[in-house]
């Protein structure tokens, strides 16, 4: 099937900035599923509030579109109740680990079968270009024009730490490999979680001096590396990127199958 | 016939009223004098092949549960005070997509964390206006077990009515109490189940297009029809609108379909109030209290009377207004600073009529409490 088959023609055009990199993992997203053979009616996209989150609306599945942090919350309501839809979960970096980070980390810790896709543009996009906690320590944002002194997290290392059983990385310059990422955690059984470096020339590169959406996916070409590569060895500022965590582990629905089990032999 | 009769707290009444409404999913977080609610249907639940999980705070159970709704179940979350409050972000956004779900609060003092183990009825109006923006909003409450079962299921039922959210506002007294409940058997309360949309595969379906009678028609996530919920103002596909046209018909929809559907949401009960000279209004536990007080007095001839409300909201003003007209002396029972006192005065002719009997300092309002006010508006002193 051709992309548009996978997309809501109502609800375009869509609001992304021209060079954001947002429109970028929706595509890969649309190939992933096709990869997959997924069925429409069977998936479910639940997103919350930024210009990540508008994904949801231009994706033709059963969508929603909730609360700023709030969408592994909804998520696992409709995961829980309906253990056989697919559940994808965009979250924009700030949606995702700040006013979500609760949700995030106790949804990897319960291993519940939903993929998380954290959109990273390092910054605020939807409200205008505020530091987000995975805004890195000097850069400028319309909140920190002193340069932020709040120092990043590490979502990989937040994931992990978290529980989740499926960890990856990768940009928006790297499209072929975040389509085989992605498409390896949706399959994945268990919590999932993919971030994505977007970029955002608007509201962080601007302010940041990489105003060009090119220069931005160059830098990801640039400063970032495979998983264990020499290059990392010999410039340890580089972002690895790849599958650090891909473990089979007792799945929160599978397990809840097993509570009804035991409640209906009864205490 | 053996009856099923049971003796339990008012939060197992709601636990099996619910359960007999058919809730499939809950999610909570525990807190006093709320948790047994959650504590029993984490048993109850599974062995009904139901779903229960304890989430990680307040806002997340409120989340969990609209997610569960909209996939077609029937849902509910329990609290209590502080986590009432951190519930009404998404509570709102129940209301802005028009998703059916119960959320019971039983009441204790505030404001903050206030008294964890004392009644109270201090949350009326955040139950009314607790989230932000015009909307509507359908609250029920119950004085004994009895009404509580039969509240919640008559919670459930509104809810997917009127496709809305319900708030079942009990206090620590009524949810604390032990006492007989007797079970209806299946069929004497009626059940509503959810309307599904009749709308083939491969039609356009319009989750947000009242039918004549105003109803919309619900199709479930995961079903034939892929379709958009957005907390945005939306049109009738779901999809996020700013036109001026499309906002003021959504606004207008949100509220007409409660507000304009008084009568048929609202519940009272009445004890001599027909030539009643002093009437009592009141709701939830503090109605014990007027109730006694009215049985006493009238053995002894005193024309006293109560009306006690359980649907406050949207507040039944027409009907409170028609039952006051002859009484001398109007009083509100209730155990917070007046919250629907204000509602009565209000709605009524001469609202100086109109007097409070309440208690905020975590004690159960008593019948001497009351009489003692009902003295003053007479003139008798204490
Ligand atoms: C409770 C709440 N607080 C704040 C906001 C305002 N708000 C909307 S989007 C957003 C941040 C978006 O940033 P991010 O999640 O990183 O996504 P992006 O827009 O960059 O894709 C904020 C603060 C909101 N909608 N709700």
């Amino acid at each position: 099937m051709a992309v548009k088959d996978y997309i809501r023609k109502r609800f375009f055009p869509h609001l992304w900035c021209p060079g954001c990199g947002h429109g970028t993992i929706m595509t890969a997203i649309i190939r992933a599923i096709e990869n997959l053979d997924l069925k429409k009616n069977n998936m479910v996209v639940v997103s919350g509030i930024g210009c990540s989150a508008r994904i949801s609306g231009y994706l033709d599945f059963h969508t929603m579109h909730t609360l700023h942090g709030r969408a592994l919350a909804f998520a696992t309501g409709v995961k829980l109740s309906r253990p056989e839809l697919t559940v994808l979960v965009p979250m924009g970096d700030g949606d995702a680990c700040a006013i979500g980070g609760n949700h995030f980390i106790h949804a990897a810790r319960r291993n519940i079968d939903v993929t998380a896709i954290i959109m990273n543009n390092n910054i605020y996009g939807m409200t205008g270009g505020q530091y987000s906690p995975l805004t890195e320590y000097g850069d400028l944002a319309t909140t920190a024009p002193y340069g932020n002194i709040d120092h990043s997290f590490d979502v990989v290392k937040l994931a992990t730490g978290a529980g989740a059983s499926f960890v990856a990385r990768t940009t928006t310059y790297h499209v072929n490999p975040m389509i085989k990422i992605l498409e390896k955690a949706i399959m994945h059984k268990g919590f999932s979680v993919v971030e994505v470096l977007s970029q955002c020339p608007e509201q962080f590169g601007r302010r940041n001096n990489i105003p060009s959406a090119v220069d931005m996916l160059n830098s990801y070409k640039t400063n970032t590396t495979p998983i264990g590569s020499k290059e990392k060895e010999k410039n340890p500022d580089l972002i690895e990127r790849g599958i650090f965590v891909q473990e089979e582990r007792p799945e929160y629905c599978a397990e809840y199958d097993k509570v009804i089990e035991r409640a209906s032999k009864g205490r | 016939m053996k009856k099923d009769i049971v003796f339990v707290q008012g939060n197992e009444a709601c636990v099996r009223g619910a359960l007999y409404a058919g809730l499939d999913f809950f999610a909570g977080y525990p807190i006093t004098p709320s948790t047994e609610i959650a504590e029993l249907l984490s048993e109850h639940l599974p062995a009904k092949k139901g779903k229960f999980i304890q989430m990680e705070d307040e806002i997340s159970s409120m989340c969990a549960i609209i997610g569960a709704s909209l996939t077609g179940k029937k849902v509910m979350t329990a609290t209590s005070g502080p986590g009432f409050s951190l519930k009404q972000e998404a509570l709102g956004f129940a209301v802005m997509t028009e998703t059916p779900c119960v959320i019971v609060d039983v009441q204790r003092g505030g404001p903050s964390t206030g008294l964890p183990t004392s009644g109270s009825q201090g949350d009326v109006m955040q139950a009314r206006w607790g989230i932000h923006g015009d909307h509507a909003i359908i609250v029920l409450t119950a004085s004994n077990g009895q009404d509580v079962f039969a509240m919640t299921v008559e919670a459930f039922n509104l809810a997917e009515i009127f496709r809305t959210p319900v708030i079942l506002l009990l206090d620590e007294v009524v949810g604390h109490t032990r006492e007989r409940l007797v079970e209806p058997k299946a069929g004497e309360i009626n059940v509503v189940e959810r309307l599904r949309t009749s709308v083939p595969e491969g039609t356009d379906y319009h989750p947000y297009l009242p039918r004549e009678d105003g109803r919309l028609p619900m199709s479930d996530f995961g079903g034939t029809h892929r379709h958009n919920i957005t907390g945005l103002a939306h049109d009738m596909w779901g999809f996020p609108s700013n036109k001026p046209d499309v906002v003021y018909g959504l606004m207008h929809h949100l509220v007409d379909k409660i507000e304009t559907h008084v009568n048929e949401i609202t519940r009272i009960k009445e004890f001599f109030v027909e030539d009643a000279e002093c009437l009592l209004v009141s709701y939830g536990s503090a109605a014990r209290t007027a109730l006694h007080i009215v049985k006493n007095r009238r053995a002894r001839g005193e024309k006293l009377g109560l009306l006690e409300l359980q649907t406050l909201w949207p507040f039944p003003a027409r009907l409170v207004r028609e039952r006051c007209s002859s009484a001398n002396h109007i009083i509100v029972v209730e155990m917070n600073m007046g919250q629907i006192l204000g509602e009565v005065k209000k709605a009524v002719e001469n609202p100086e009529r109109v007097f409070l009997a309440n208690k905020i300092d975590g004690g159960f309002i008593t019948p001497t409490d009351v009489l003692n006010f009902i003295r003053i508006t007479q003139g008798k002193g204490v």
